[in-house]
């Protein structure tokens, strides 16, 4: 149990594990800002452009947005769980919940690409294939421009969480954390509820839109 | 200000008082500059290593010191920002314009265009004494109308439309640049800026090829593209009749009230969706990548001269 | 005690000497020196740049480069200088190698990340060199849309991408710093005891975790934009040129204080030791670093005020422009007050340290200028804003990092370096600088536009000037390339202290050894006490030297 002694720059484990945190709660608020951009950018044209927006957000499939809301929802009470495990000694079922939670990410993936799919099949893929519908003028195209850059830069982090998630699987499975020494599973919970939260955002902005009313 | 070394000629009324304020806070840096760097000399010579000068007794009290120089530096910059401020909104207030002027940045040129339908490259006339409202459209990147000697500049942006003013004081022939980085040659996106006696101005116009007014050109753009046959009092399209708008209160579909100026007018007829008056139906197509810049500038300019029963020139 | 001289004991430099122990190192003094040498690279390719700017303003037709060669030019120039030298000039270096030394800690918190800031800044520079040398991008290293996007055939998309990469290296770095700095002080080192240095960076390192993101964003939409077109900031969709000016600029005014902060805690390190007098004001020259580092968010739009955003937004920021003003104009006066009643030598990061307080002066004094709305009117987007940002960054940072550079050597290396030449190079950066710069002032209020390759005939005077002054700052700041290279070899081996003062970084070996300190310090007093009267100083574990 080699990870027990803590790294010769700290003076304990505890510090290490405090340190670790402040780590990835510093390195998300880089996230916000880096998302943040985007989604300010995003509602200064929606505020410019409100009946472009509206018009094109009835596009957006709301059915699909709906259910990976509840499949990340879900996979944040697996990571939870996972660590909860880890907290008690139970490995391989904190192995099984990671598994869920790296499971459940492929699941909001598949679901996010049969989406593509069928926005390529209504034609609201810039470049690819976009018509504009009757009603619709330009602006309505930076609409989607916006849609495909958030969600795929949401998908790229959702990835990276979905590799970290199975690399710290494995780890757990080879015996490394246990109710002694169980931060880094704490650190990645921080970052998959993050993840889980930018799509909230994101599906707030996006997918009501043009169904109020 | 010509008694000044390396000071290059003004010739506005803008330049006069953007002078006065670079002036008087060239003054206040130079001083500042004098104390802070003669404090320095003395310290340093003074307590030099090796030399007598006592050093016992250091200030402890320094926040004394620190709320002193604080509040002096926060009223100092208070002044400054002030007569700054001041300065620019009269810069961007424009009074009432004697002349209107219609100019388009390109790649690398500047075309001008005077409302009796004389037009321009990389050359500007001005009446002395006059007020010159210009108002400023790119076709393609960013460029910036920029006179030196009038000590003013404003970004030319593509998608909407600019205005400012400036009031030439001098005779002369002026430099006119673009000072906003716009591709290969934009070194060379620069003319000459010739500001007449109102009589000499009045022969060069008749002596231009001119023909129709700008409002003219306009007017048959406006039949050309087919905007008559639905903003005509006789048409049985419900569409807004223009005359008078130009200058008036517009309430939109939205809710929002908004002047109808020239910006407006040309979001109306490239996005005529986010702009749709209160009480018409969206009908209206949209006229984006159809009309280039210096036509609908001149469409501008007839709707403008519709307006002018509002607006008085 | 630690031991005087190098002699046998074992140092970080010493202990491992294969090349895998250096490019696989977790020691932050290793990378210290790797990002040391990747910088300086950077350095002369930004300044080679410089060099033939100024070779073509001699003439003003501007026929040595031509229209194309001179705006890939300043491009490369801009980009290199501020991405790949500026902002990570002092943090990467002198930040990673004292941080740890100054609050008494074995390494950074994260040293893994540390190594990987120092790749990913590798890639981020190879990258820079492939647009370079592919053909150069033309478009300023400000990206305007809509030229950059949809108007410039050049190799915008890899330079986005270059400046994208690039600043994960600069969070991996700052958020290692705040880290460290929160978590990994030694026993007793309070928040009010940090040497205003670590304030400077841990200031600096705020700056670039909030703004760093802001720009990635920015440009990866300008990559995205200019390879796919989708429209973003197109104005033919509806898309908006300014929004991209505020979005740029939300990050690259803050980037200036990520420039200027870490100099400003160099010079607060300097002047005190070479006075032999505590800093004047500790806690106002803290305060201010912070107060700088968060106004410095809400003035963006001074780089707007003609480009079309509303007179009530140019009047706010101007208004915060000069507020976030008055914490520079404090530092200014405490650093001055610092010299009172000192016992001043003027060894070589003396004079560094005098020569950036002039110089951030004046840059700081025209910034005021261009602060005043109807004055910036005029002279905005011309050689007037070139001299003004050049004062600060280059006569300020630059100054700094010399100054810090030539302080902190003896500690780096073991060595000292040769004095005589150090105070010549340092006379000669001042010199030639001003040469160099201040005319520059004089042709931006004569309306010499930036970026011109031609420019009118009557301004060839003083063209002539500034480029006359620019080879001698090229000679000032090839000098020390050379002196410290031969002070590696040949130099006198350097005590621990040779400076006698006061930070936790003298209290080791000169070099440290790899893990720092033998014993972690406990720390008893504040930084810099100094006595002028007798020269005697007490660091900051408590021992009364002199």
């Amino acid at each position: 149990m080699a990870s027990l002694r803590p790294e010769m720059q700290y003076a304990t484990l505890d510090q290490q594990t405090e340190t670790a945190q402040l780590g990835m709660w510093v390195f998300l608020a880089t996230e916000v800002l880096f998302f943040g951009a985007l989604i300010f950018g995003y509602y200064i044209y929606r505020i410019s452009y409100p009946d472009e927006f509206v018009s094109a957000g009835r596009d957006a499939k709301f059915l699909l947005g709906s259910i990976n809301v509840a499949i990340l929802v879900t996979s944040s009470l697996t990571m939870v769980g996972a660590l909860e495990c880890v907290k008690r000694d139970m490995i391989p079922r904190a192995v099984a919940a990671l598994l869920a939670t790296a499971g459940l990410g492929f699941a909001f993936l598949g679901v996010k690409g049969y989406e593509y799919v069928q926005d390529y099949h209504d034609h609201t893929v810039p470049l690819l294939s976009f018509v504009l519908k009757p009603d619709q003028h330009a602006p309505a195209e930076l609409f989607w421009a916006f849609y495909y850059v958030a969600t795929g830069i949401h998908a790229v982090h959702l990835s990276i969480g979905i590799g970290a998630v199975l690399f710290y699987a494995w780890r757990t499975r080879s015996g490394r954390y246990s109710s002694l020494y169980y931060s880094p599973i704490e650190v990645l919970g921080l970052y998959w509820s993050f993840v889980d939260t930018v799509w909230l955002f994101l599906f707030a902005a996006i997918y009501p839109l043009g169904r109020a009313g | 200000m010509a008694w000044l070394p390396f000071w290059p000629p003004n010739a506005s009324v803008t330049g006069t008082a953007v002078d006065i304020i670079a002036i008087s806070e060239l003054v206040v840096v130079v001083l500042v500059l004098l104390l802070v760097f003669g404090m320095m000399f003395t310290f340093v010579i003074r307590y030099r290593r090796g030399s007598t000068a006592d050093r016992g007794h250091l200030a402890r009290k320094t926040w004394r010191f620190e709320i002193a120089w604080t509040s002096a530096t926060l009223l100092a910059f208070l002044v400054l920002f002030a007569f700054g401020a001041k300065a620019y909104l009269y810069l961007y207030q424009p009074p009432k314009a004697d002349l209107e002027l219609y100019v388009v940045g390109k790649q690398w040129m500047w075309k001008v265009q005077y409302p009796g339908g004389q037009r321009e490259i990389d050359s500007v006339h001005l009446p002395l004494g006059k007020t010159v409202r210009v108002l400023l459209g790119s076709e393609d990147v960013i460029h910036s109308f920029y006179i030196p000697a009038f000590r003013v500049k404003h970004d030319v942006v593509p998608g909407t439309y600019e205005t400012f003013w400036f009031q030439p004081t001098e005779l002369g022939d002026f430099q006119l640049e673009c000072s906003e980085f716009c591709g290969t040659n934009h070194a060379k996106m620069t003319g000459a800026v010739h500001v007449l006696t109102p009589a000499d101005y009045a022969r060069w116009l008749a002596g231009q090829t001119g023909g129709e007014t700008l409002a003219q050109q306009g007017e048959a753009l406006f039949r050309q593209y087919g905007c008559s046959g639905c903003h005509s009092p006789r048409s049985t399209v419900h569409a807004p009749i223009l005359d008078g708008l130009y200058g008036s209160v517009a309430h939109l579909d939205d809710g929002r009230a908004v002047i109808a100026d020239e910006r407006y007018i040309r979001d109306c007829i490239l996005l005529p969706a986010s702009q749709r008056v209160a009480g018409y139906p969206p009908v209206m197509p949209s006229f984006a990548g159809q009309i280039p810049e210096d036509e609908l500038m001149k469409l501008v300019a007839y709707i403008q001269s519709l307006g002018a029963t509002k607006e008085t020139p | 005690m630690s031991a005087i001289a190098g002699g046998p004991a074992e140092t970080y430099l010493s202990h491992e000497s294969t090349i895998a122990s250096w490019l696989l190192t977790r020691d932050h003094k290793r990378i210290a020196l790797l990002f040391f040498a990747s910088i300086t690279a950077f350095f002369f390719v930004g300044g080679a740049a410089a060099t033939l700017i100024r070779l073509n303003l001699v003439e003003p037709s501007g026929q040595l480069l031509g229209a194309d060669l001179y705006n890939r030019m300043f491009t490369m120039h801009g980009i290199v200088m501020v991405w790949f030298f500026l902002i990570p000039s002092i943090p990467t270096t002198l930040g990673n190698f004292l941080i740890p030394l100054m609050i008494g800690a074995r390494d950074l918190a994260f040293p893994r990340l540390n190594l990987a800031s120092w790749y990913v800044f590798n890639i981020s520079g190879m990258i820079a060199l492939y647009f370079i040398i592919a053909g150069g991008v033309d478009t300023g290293w400000t990206f305007y849309t809509p030229y950059s996007t949809l108007f410039s055939n050049s190799h915008v998309i890899a330079a986005a991408l270059a400046v994208f990469v690039n600043g994960f290296s600069s969070i991996m770095t700052a958020l290692n710093f705040v880290v460290t700095i929160h978590r990994l002080r030694a026993p007793g080192m309070t928040w009010f005891r940090l040497p205003l240095f670590v304030w400077g960076i841990y200031a600096t390192s705020v700056v670039m975790l909030l703004a760093t993101p802001v720009l990635a964003m920015t440009v990866l939409l300008i990559a995205l934009e200019h390879g796919f077109g989708i429209g973003i900031f197109d104005p033919a969709l509806g898309g908006d040129p300014l929004l991209f000016q505020h979005m740029f600029w939300f990050y690259s005014h803050p980037a200036v204080y990520i420039m200027i902060l870490p100099a400003m805690g160099v010079a607060s390190e300097l002047i005190p030791c070479f006075a032999r007098r505590p800093v004047f004001g500790y806690s106002g020259m803290a305060y201010a670093l912070i107060a700088i580092s968060i106004i410095g968010f809400f003035v963006w739009g001074h780089h707007m005020f003609t480009a079309g955003i509303s007179v009530f937004a140019g009047v706010v920021f101007s208004f915060m422009s000069f507020i976030v003003a008055v914490p520079s104009a404090i530092k200014v006066f405490n650093w001055t007050a610092t010299l009172h009643r000192g016992s001043i030598s003027f060894d070589a990061p003396m004079l560094y340290a005098l020569g950036f307080v002039g110089l951030f002066t004046m840059g700081g004094l025209t910034g005021l200028m261009l602060a005043t709305l109807s004055i910036d009117v005029h002279v905005t987007d011309t050689y007037f804003v070139i001299a003004h940002f050049h004062y600060i960054m280059v006569g300020g940072t630059v100054s700094a990092f010399f100054g810090g550079l030539h302080y902190w050597w003896p500690k780096i290396t073991g060595r000292l370096y040769p004095e005589m030449w150090a105070r010549g190079a340092a006379i000669l950066t001042f010199l030639g600088f001003n040469v160099t710069f201040f005319p520059q002032f004089i042709l931006g209020y004569l309306g010499m536009p930036r970026r011109y390759f031609s420019y009118s005939p009557d301004l060839q005077a003083w063209n002539v000037l500034s480029s006359a002054g620019a080879s001698i700052l090229a000679v000032a700041y090839l000098m020390p390339l050379f002196y410290l290279g031969w002070s590696l070899l040949w130099g006198e081996r350097a005590s621990a202290n040779p400076w006698h003062a006061t930070g936790l970084e003298w209290r080791t070996s000169s070099p440290p050894p790899e893990r720092n300190f033998a014993l972690t310090p406990l720390v008893t007093q504040a930084p810099y006490q100094y006595n002028p009267s007798d020269g005697s100083y007490v660091t900051q574990d408590g021992i009364a030297n002199g």
